[in-house]
């Protein structure tokens, strides 16, 4: 049996440690609503965008362009949103498993896909397992702002224009609540599924023309898909740490409330002894 | 007298949201100004100052990469970045205009010196607005 004053030392570093967690839990709850209204504020851009490409989209039906045309696939790429540091319970995990499987699925051969890392983890991920990253960002801010990924984001969207590409996915944790976030992959690029978004009826002037208005919406419309999917993973990540750090204070409470039950066991223990060890001097006098 | 509802929103949240009685932009493809009852027209517009009139108060808003889709009694402004001229700050737009000057004086190869020129535009449109 461990003596007293190693459960006692044990006891004082576990206390030490459940401050440090009990403090990142609170850092990452302030974190998390800064970037919850982060992703709120991002709606109503999204939202209009689509709007606004889904009616002209519908609008005419032999317009071409080749973000909306699909074509044949020989090169995927996949933007993995993750987090730069750890600390982060399943957070980076979950998309990374889901990033292995969906290759092991679609791909035979590593020429066939490419991967744009974002945050640390998982670009680290895929240089230990030699995946092939062709762009990544690391560092990114705890509340990114359009600048820091715009230059990854048009780039991205300039691979799929330049033909290097022929598809374009994201796989990023949705942020449904502080308790829960779902892993989730999205195709950017081809422009699918415009329909159900419902067009407005609203039958637009354009000016100059609709194929020269599509050639700067669509893209603009692509990187701020990109940009809402990393400040939603963001919110997440946020979220998830703070559920890591809660448990472990939960956890570092529960394993204090033992030690301190075997140390005042151990310490009752000595004190029995030592008087059975008085009374049997005494008793050895007489 | 009539007035357009307009809103000005950018991917980091809302900008400006109110209602004025004459618009007065950039396009690509020339200036526009746009009353009340316009009929529906989207149009993307150049890096800008956008004018918003009511009376004989004028609003101004540097508008950096956006387009704006109007209808009859509404407009909504999307751009990469929007800034009221009370929120610009004109010393730092200086100096990454005399910055950017300095790239496109230095002879470098063409991807540096289109972002030069575009950083100068819209360092120029912050003064613009701005002062």
């Amino acid at each position: 049996m461990a003596s007293l004053r190693d459960i006692k030392g044990r006891i004082d570093s576990t206390k030490k440690t459940k401050q440090i967690t009990g403090a990142m839990e609170m850092v990452s709850a302030s974190k998390m609503n800064k970037a919850e209204q982060n992703a709120k504020g991002f709606v109503p851009y999204a939202d209009k965008i689509q709007e606004v490409v889904a009616s002209i989209a519908n609008s005419n039906t032999d317009i071409e362009h080749p973000m909306l045309t699909k074509r044949e696939v020989k090169k995927t790429a996949y933007i993995i949103v993750t987090s730069d540091r750890g600390l982060v319970g399943g957070y980076n995990s979950n998309i990374l498993k889901n990033l292995v499987t969906t290759i092991n699925k679609r791909h035979q051969h590593a020429d066939e896909y490419t991967i744009i890392a974002v945050g640390r983890k998982g670009y680290d991920f895929c240089k230990k397992r030699n995946l092939p990253v062709s762009k990544s960002i690391l560092g990114i801010a705890d509340h990114p702002t359009f600048a820091d990924i715009k230059d990854l984001a048009s780039e991205s969207v300039q691979m799929y224009s330049d033909g290097e590409i022929d598809e374009l996915n994201i796989i990023y944790n949705h942020y449904v609540s502080a308790i829960s976030q779902v892993v989730t992959a999205k195709k950017l690029l081809p422009i699918e599924n415009l329909d159900e978004h419902g067009a407005s009826d609203s039958d637009y002037e354009y000016d100059p023309n609709q194929e020269e208005i599509l050639e700067v919406l669509l893209p603009q419309y692509a990187e701020s898909l990109i940009f809402g999917a990393l400040l939603d993973g963001k919110a997440s990540e946020h979220a998830a740490s703070m559920t890591a750090m809660r448990s472990a204070t939960d956890n570092a409470s529960d394993l204090i409330d033992d030690l301190t039950l075997t140390y005042n066991r151990a310490r009752q223990a000595a004190i029995t002894q030592e008087i059975t060890e008085i009374v049997g001097g005494v008793a050895a006098l007489e | 007298m009539k007035t357009l509802d307009v809103s000005v929103v950018t991917p980091s949240g809302p900008v400006l949201e109110g209602s004025f009685e004459f618009v007065v932009c950039k396009a690509e493809t020339g200036e526009l100004g746009i009353l009340p009852g316009h009929i529906p027209l989207v149009a993307p517009l150049q890096i800008s100052a956008v004018r918003l009139k009511n009376g004989n108060e004028t609003k101004k808003l540097a508008v950096n990469g956006g387009f704006m889709e109007v209808q009859p009694d509404k407009i909504t402004i999307l751009a990469q970045s929007a800034e009221k001229a009370t929120e610009i700050d004109v010393q730092r737009a200086k100096e990454a205009k005399d910055r950017a000057e300095r790239r496109l004086q230095a002879k470098q190869d063409t991807v540096d010196k289109t972002r030069a020129e575009l950083a100068l535009k819209r360092a120029m449109n912050r003064l613009d607005v701005g002062q």
